[in-house]
């Protein structure tokens, strides 16, 4: 036991990684131009950049998916000539990717022996592998359950399992492609504390995130990519926020949006009693009342996983509500279909977005006006009217700074960020009149976060739009909201005003402590 | 009447052969997210040439030796069109049917012409067990390629179940991407399992026309590869459920038999229908349940580049 222990953790396999020059070219884009980049023993090297400067590309290519044109990787030194993640693996490096790899039907364990040689070679050894799993586990604080089905597990626990893997598979440089973007600020912080330690052991870890406090508190040396080349590399003690983000995005940016009062209007979205089943048929949504109204944005918090995906679901007609009545303007919707839902003014703008809000073999442009292909300007009578349809995607393109060769791209291969800012360019065009915002900004750069921010605002301000913005970051919701909702086990444990809240208040009341009364909206 | 029903058993189990071997076959396939609608063509041809080779040399066993290679070649052939071309497998499944059929009749009526028999496998009589009451009667006196079709059910689930390279199989037909990260070659995966159930359908076929009929005509099987498909949806992509659906077919099968056999007056037609309406209706009956096929059935992988 003691043995295997120090199998486990005296790993020192990667002393020094180096990519020389990389070069890596789309059709269309140069995603990787001359690239320079290198990891050492022991250190946290983040990898900064707008949605699709090329961090995702350059670590796929250190990790063996893809194939540079051009350049070296040398691996303590020595050449490296990576053809697949089997080459990546044995040199000791491993990678967790933006999208998670597992398998959902199966088994942690399972998941963390695919692949793998067994100890009783024609037969699986998914004991032992449990076992292991169970060592490192407690190691690394890394705790799951090796029994447990993938699609039973959360999101963090999901997260760990990725973690466990590539550990299990001896690597010693970790290659985390924005580990943090699902997570919530809870688990951010058990990560980290798990990372650092690694850090301590001589592990070496690839960060990418979009956020700056994260880059700040965890890494040793920065490197900022913009249009795949890089701009600046330098150790974490020279920069502040605000530098890393000028120097990722070229100008200044503003972490305040501003937010102007305006006139209230009538009530455009309320619920009433809402109850909803969650995945595993038990309760999620246990009496849920809610209004907002018009020219109004009205902030969910609470700890992920308490009813906010349900209500979402609920409210733009994906989810049945068992109990309840929801009203859009004094109308009553409950349970209507999401096509007479949009046809009645409701906008959505789906969390998990790379299942739900697009169509990954479509082209860009096509995605662009997926909701609204039936009507002017797109479609005259029952033709599609392609002149119209070319302008308004060039000019969403270029509003929402979508990063793509063209608009006759097909969605699969743009960059994660750029995915998210066309599902947000195609829903916040429609001028909505209720808008369901989860998560908008998740896996954006700090310049279209800020973009999306004002335009929150803007179609508040302007247009009245009433929004329902459900967000893990309670800087986002703190900075947009007028008044924030509290969500807990399925349950509004109060509502209340922007300015008369503290981030201590909110987080007891997101552990589950009932502030302001009854949740009733007299708090205007 | 017990005598009745003994026979009809009896001849349950031995009418599952077929429907046994092609659709575990399919299963695995399709666990590592290969469809293959083609199962009857193959079937067709590893029935013939185990036929012919049984009518020129007389050797069972080079027969069934020829109807497995024969299998193994078709599945080649449809792993390379499937995932090697990434065919659109549905439509591809459909066209390698009709080479089959056609191309099995071709060769009947070219090489054989006039409908002859052979003498197949012959029933072997397990010692003790057979002796057994009623149950020695419908089980143990079966020839070698029924216990061959029963013995697969207990190995393909131990395959799929307890070893790594059923775990691959596995995780290549729910999440490419995921196994393919971890180093698991998709190719090689799906060539295997198709490969392998191209031989079964062989098998398959071999079985009707040197085990259980003796003959070879055109279009022998009508019709039993694609029940076989239907039955990997019935059963869930488990093997156990596979031999449920596949003796709940055969005893259909034995049924309308023993009414044309004895001649009782209902039109035949309806007797021939009835496994096929049994389909149907199972099948819609399946649909309210909460099974999802393997997530990357029907889709051929591409490693993003
Ligand atoms: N498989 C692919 N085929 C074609 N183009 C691609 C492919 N993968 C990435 N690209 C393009 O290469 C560029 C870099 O993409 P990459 O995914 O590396 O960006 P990123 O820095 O990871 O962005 P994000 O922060 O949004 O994840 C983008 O313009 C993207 O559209
Ligand atoms: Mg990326």
């Amino acid at each position: 036991m003691k043995k295997e222990l120090s199998k486990i953790t005296n790993l020192s396999k990667v002393e020094k990684v180096e990519m020389r020059g990389i070069i890596k070219q789309f059709p269309g884009v140069l995603a990787n131009d001359r690239i320079d980049f290198d990891v050492h023993r022991g250190e946290v090297h983040t990898l900064l950049g707008e949605n699709g400067a090329g961090k995702s590309t350059l670590m796929k290519i250190l990790y063996g998916i893809y194939r540079q044109d051009k350049g070296e990787i040398y691996v303590n030194g020595k050449l490296a000539n990576l053809r697949s993640p089997l080459d990546a693996i044995r040199l000791g490096i491993g990678m967790v990717h933006q999208h998670f790899m597992l398998v959902p039907t199966l088994t942690v364990a399972e998941n963390v022996a695919l692949g793998l040689p067994s100890s009783r070679k024609y037969l699986l050894d998914l004991d032992v592998v449990s076992e292991r799993i169970k060592e490192l586990a407690k190691v690394h604080g890394l705790h799951v359950d090796p029994k447990a089905k993938i699609w039973q597990l959360s999101v963090g626990e999901q997260q760990r399992v990725e973690i466990i893997k590539i550990l299990y598979r001896g690597a010693s440089l970790l290659i985390l492609d924005e580990p943090t973007a699902v997570l919530t600020p809870q688990e951010v912080e058990e990560l980290f504390q798990v990372l650092r330690s690694m850090i301590n052991r001589g592990y070496s870890i690839v960060f990418i995130s979009h956020k700056l406090h994260e880059v700040l508190s965890l890494s040793d040396r920065v490197t900022i990519l913009r249009d795949g080349k890089v701009v600046k590399s330098l150790p974490i003690a020279e920069v502040t926020k605000e530098k890393l983000a000028r120097f990722m995005v070229g100008r200044e940016v503003l972490f305040q949006v501003e937010h102007p009062s305006v006139e209230l209007g009538k009530v455009s979205l309320a619920l009433e009693g809402i109850w909803a089943q969650g995945d595993d048929d038990l309760p999620a949504l246990r009496g849920i009342d809610l209004e907002i109204h018009s020219g109004e944005i009205l902030g969910i918090a609470g700890v992920s996983g308490n009813g906010q995906k349900e209500l979402a679901e609920v409210i733009a007609g994906l989810r049945e509500s068992t109990q309840g009545k929801v009203f859009i303007k004094g109308t009553e919707v409950t349970n209507w279909p999401p096509s007479r839902l949009l046809e009645y003014g409701l906008s959505s703008i789906p969390e998990e977005r790379m299942r739900d809000g697009t169509i990954q073999k479509f082209t860009v442009e096509e995605n662009l006006i997926l909701k609204d292909h039936l009507h002017t300007p797109y479609a005259d009578g029952i033709f599609m009217n392609f002149k119209n349809i070319a302008r308004e995607s060039e000019r969403l393109i270029s509003d929402f700074d979508i990063r793509t060769p063209s608009r006759h791209t097909s969605l699969k291969s743009l960059s994660g960020g750029n995915i998210q800012k066309l599902i947000l360019a195609r829903e916040l065009s429609r001028k909505p009149g209720v808008l369901i915002a989860s998560q908008p900004t998740r896996g954006l750069d700090v310049s279209a976060t800020e973009y999306v921010h004002r335009q929150l605002i803007e179609q508040r301000t302007k247009l009245k739009t009433a929004t329902l913005l459900i967000s893990d970051d309670l800087d986002e919701i703190l900075s947009l909201s007028d008044r924030i909702a509290v969500i807990y086990e399925g349950k509004i444990m109060g509502v209340v005003k922007r300015n008369e809240v503290s981030i201590g208040e909110l987080g007891m009341m997101m552990g589950g402590e009932k502030c302001q009364g009854d949740g009733s909206l007299d708090t205007n | 009447m017990e005598a009745i029903i003994i026979g009809i058993a009896k001849s349950a189990i031995r009418l599952a052969t077929p429907y046994l071997y092609a659709s575990i076959g399919e299963t695995i396939g399709q666990l590592s997210g290969v469809l293959n609608l083609g199962v009857d063509g193959v079937m067709l041809m590893g029935a013939f040439s185990a036929f012919y080779t049984v009518l020129k040399t007389g050797n069972l066993w080079l027969g069934l030796l020829v109807a497995i290679v024969v299998g193994a070649i078709f599945g080649l052939l449809i792993a390379f069109i499937n995932v090697t071309l990434k065919a659109e497998q549905g439509i591809s499944g459909i066209g390698v049917y009709i080479f089959g059929l056609g191309l099995s009749s071709l060769l009947f009526s070219t090489m054989v012409g006039t409908v002859q028999t052979v003498s197949g496998f012959s029933p072997l009589s397990i010692p003790w067990l057979s002796n057994l009451p009623i149950a020695g009667e419908i089980f143990f006196h079966q020839n070698i390629l029924v216990y061959g079709a029963f013995a697969l059910i207990p190995l393909a689930w131990f395959i799929l179940n307890k070893t790594p390279l059923g775990l691959s199989i596995r995780a290549v037909g729910q999440n490419p991407e995921a196994a393919d990260s971890l180093g698991v070659s998709i190719v090689r995966i799906r060539y295997f399992t198709v490969v392998l159930g191209g031989m079964l359908s062989g098998i398959a076929g071999a079985s009707l026309s040197i085990a259980l009929l003796n003959v070879f005509q055109q279009n022998l099987t009508n019709g039993m590869g694609f029940i076989a498909v239907a039955l990997v949806y019935f059963g869930a992509w488990r093997p156990t459920t596979v031999l449920i659906g596949a003796l709940l077919f055969s005893t259909v099968n034995a049924i309308q038999i023993w009414v044309q056999v004895h001649g009782i007056n209902i039109p035949s037609d309806f007797t021939l229908m009835m496994p096929y309406i049994v389909t149907i209706v199972v099948l819609a009956a399946m649909a309210k349940r909460r099974i999802h096929p393997p997530a990357a059935l029907n889709k051929p992988f591409e490693r993003g580049e």
